[in-house]
C-alpha cells in the first residue's frame, strides 16, 4: 500500500498579521478544491502548530477543523519548529498506513512578527535560546553566517556565489503566484545590501511571512477507486532526529556535543535526515530530478545540496557556477523560489515545500516547470533535533 | 565584577570553561549542568551510557577556530548592549581538544579580519555589560599573538 497526494493548495505568502486561520483555511478549500474531494470526505485533520521562537503556539488541528465546520474529523497537532509540516504530513501518513484513515487534510498556517526572531519575554537561565541571545548577542542570522564563512575558508566559496543563489532564486519565484517577493535580483544589489553577519548581507538572508500551505492525502486505492487524476506518491517521509555525537554546532545551542568518547559520526544530522529518506524510498541521490531545500540563506542552500548527495562536499559551489540548479540545469534547486521568494511561516512552509514539488511532478509548475521531472525530494531542519525530507514520485 | 552566569568559567589570570564530565563513561558537557540554574538531574547524552552523576572539570584553554562571523546590528533583548551607540562584536565556535565546539564572543578589540577557520584562541573573561550590580563578566575568545591572521 501506499500513501499519494491527491490535492496541494496554497495562501499567497505576504506579510499582513491577519489571523493564521484565514490563511490556513484558505489552503486548506484550494487543496480540496485540487483534489476534488468534498471536506465532509475528510476523515482526519493534521494541523502544523504555530510557533513563537521555537515555543508551541496555538492547537492547530481543532482551530483548522473548527474553522472549516465540525464534521466530526479526528485531529492531531504536530509541532517541530521549522521541520512541523513534515511531521505532520508523518502523522497523516501513517494512520492512512494504518487503514485509520482513508482522506487526510494536513494545513499548516502562520502570522508572524516584524525585525529578528527574539525569544519570549521573562528570564530563564536554563533555556539555550534564551541564554544564546542574554549571554553571547546570537542571532539566528549569526548561525546561518558561521556555516557560510566556513564554505569560503574551506572550499573557496565567495560572497558572489552566495549572491548568486539569491539571483537564481529570485528568478524562480517570479512566476510563482504564491511567492510573496517576485522581482528580479542581480549580484551587485545583493552586495550592497548591508551586511547584517559577516559575511552574509542582508539579501542573503531570507525574511519571515504570512502564509499556508495543505495538502490532501489518501491511499493510493483510494485515489484510484474515487477517480482521482494523477495522484503522486508519498515515497518517504524522514523525520529523524540527531544521533549522538552531534557534532555540528546547532542554532539555538552554546556547543556541540563532544566526539571524544564515541568518535566522529559517519554522518552529520543533516546528511542523516536525506540519508534516511532515501533508504525509505529505496532511491538513489541519483535519480532525484528536483530539489526543494530550506533556504534560510543563500549559503545554507549549498549545505543542503551537498547535505542530499546531490554533489560531493565543497562541490556546490561549482554546481551552482554551471547552471546545474538552475532551471533547465541538471538538478534545479528551489524552482518555487525559496525562502528567498517566499519568506519563512514556520508552520506551513515544509508543506509548502511538498505542495511545490507536487505540481513539479504533475507538470502544472507554470513558468518554473522542471522538465520531466519525475522524483523530487524536500530538506529542512528545525530547532531541538527536528529533521524532514520528503521524497515524492511519479 | 560578577559573571553574568553562576558556574560556567573560572576567573582569574588563566580562566577555563567548566563542564559537566559523566563519571560512567567521562563524556564531557557544556554549558555545565547546573541545578542550581533550574537544569533538570544529570542525564548523560550518550545513548550507551545511563550515567547520571556528573564531576565539574575545567575545559583546555585553547582552541581553534571552527568558523566565527559578527554581529553588525543590535540583537534583541535579552542581550543587554555594553554602551550607546551599539558597538559590533565578533563571534566564535571553537574547537577544543576535549572533542566539542564552543560559541563565544571574541575578545575586544579583535574582530572577523582577525580570525580564519583553524586560528588558534584563548579564553579570556571579559565585561559584557554593566547593570545595578556593577560589572557583569563572560567567558570570550582571544586570538593569540604572533600569529599569521591571513595565513
Ligand atoms: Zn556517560
Amino acid at each position: 500500500m501506499s500513501v499519494v497526494i491527491t490535492g496541494a493548495g496554497m495562501h499567497p505568502w505576504g506579510k499582513w498579521g491577519r489571523d493564521f486561520t484565514e490563511y490556513g483555511v484558505h489552503a486548506a478549500r484550494a487543496a480540496l478544491a485540487d483534489a476534488g474531494i468534498a471536506w465532509a470526505d475528510v476523515d482526519l485533520v493534521v494541523g502544523g502548530e504555530t510557533v513563537r521562537n521555537g515555543y508551541a503556539g496555538y492547537v492547530a488541528g481543532s482551530t483548522f477543523a473548527q474553522a472549516l465546520g465540525w464534521n466530526g474529523a479526528r485531529i492531531a497537532t504536530s509541532y517541530a519548529a521549522c521541520a512541523t509540516g513534515a511531521q505532520a504530513i508523518d502523522t497523516a501518513r501513517a494512520r492512512i498506513l494504518a487503514g485509520m484513515s482513508e482522506v487526510a487534510l494536513v494545513v499548516g498556517a502562520d502570522t508572524t512578527p516584524k525585525g529578528f526572531l527574539a525569544p519570549n519575554a521573562g528570564e530563564r537561565w536554563n533555556d539555550p535560546d534564551w541564554l544564546r541571545f542574554r549571554l553571547l548577542g546570537m542571532t539566528n542570522p549569526a548561525y546561518f553566517a558561521l556555516y557560510a564563512r566556513r564554505r569560503m575558508d574551506l572550499y573557496g566559496a565567495t560572497s558572489e556565489d552566495f549572491a548568486q543563489v539569491k539571483v537564481k532564486n529570485a528568478k524562480h519565484g517570479l512566476a510563482n503566484p504564491y511567492a510573496r517577493f517576485r522581482k528580479e535580483s542581480t549580484v551587485a544589489e545583493v552586495l550592497a545590501s548591508p551586511v547584517v553577519c559577516d559575511p552574509l548581507h542582508l539579501l542573503d538572508i531570507c525574511a519571515t511571512s504570512d502564509g499556508a500551505a495543505a495538502v490532501v492525502l489518501t491511499s493510493a486505492d483510494y485515489a484510484k477507486r474515487h477517480g482521482i487524476a494523477s495522484p503522486v506518491t508519498v515515497a518517504a517521509v524522514s523525520t529523524v532526529t540527531p544521533t549522538f555525537p552531534n557534532t555540528v554546532i546547532d542554532m539555538p545551542l552554546l556547543a556541540t556535543d563532544s566526539s571524544a568518547v564515541t568518535g566522529v559520526p559517519e554522518r552529520t544530522f543533516k546528511e542523516a535526515i536525506g540519508q534516511a529518506a532515501y533508504e525509505e524510498a529505496g532511491i538513489d541521490p541519483s535519480e532525484v530530478d528536483v530539489a526543494e531545500v530550506y533556504d534560510l540563506s543563500t549559503a545554507l542552500e549549498l549545505d543542503w545540496i551537498e547535505d542530499l548527495q546531490l554533489c560531493k562536499r565543497g562541490e556546490a559551489e561549482a554546481l551552482l557556477r554551471a547552471g546545474d540548479t538552475t532551471l533547465g540545469g541538471r538538478i534545479p534547486v528551489n524552482p518555487s523560489g525559496g525562502l528567498a521568494c517566499f519568506g519563512e511561516a514556520v508552520p506551513a512552509q515544509a508543506i509548502a515545500q511538498v505542495c511545490e514539488l507536487t505540481w513539479q511532478l504533475q507538470g502544472r509548475a507554470e513558468g518554473r516547470q522542471v522538465e520531466g521531472a519525475k522524483v523530487g525530494i524536500t530538506a529542512n531542519q528545525g530547532l531541538f533535533g527536528h529533521g524532514s525530507s520528503v521524497i515524492l514520485s511519479v | 565584577m560578577t559573571p553574568v552566569i553562576e558556574g560556567w568559567f573560572t576567573t582569574g589570570a588563566e580562566p577555563r570553561l567548566l563542564a559537566s564530565r559523566c563519571t560512567r563513561c567521562s563524556n564531557v558537557v557544556f554549558p555545565p549542568v547546573s541545578s542550581a540554574a533550574g537544569a533538570a538531574a544529570f542525564y548523560c547524552r550518550n545513548p550507551a551510557c545511563d550515567g547520571q552523576e556528573q564531576d565539574s572539570v575545567e575545559l583546555s584553554r585553547r582552541g581553534r577556530v571552527w568558523s566565527y562571523t559578527d554581529a553588525q546590528y543590535q540583537p534583541p533583548a535579552p542581550y543587554q548592549p555594553a554602551g550607546d551607540p551599539f558597538q559590533p562584536f565578533a563571534l566564535a565556535a571553537v574547537e577544543l581538544p576535549e572533542g566539542l565546539v564552543v560559541l563565544g564572543q571574541v575578545a575586544d578589540g579583535y574582530g572577523v579580519s582577525d580570525l580564519k577557520v583553524g586560528t588558534e584562541v584563548e579564553l579570556v573573561v571579559e565585561t559584557l555589560n554593566v547593570d545595578e550590580t556593577g560589572e557583569r563578566t563572560i567567558y570570550r575568545w582571544k586570538p593569540i599573538a604572533g600569529q599569521e591572521a591571513s595565513a
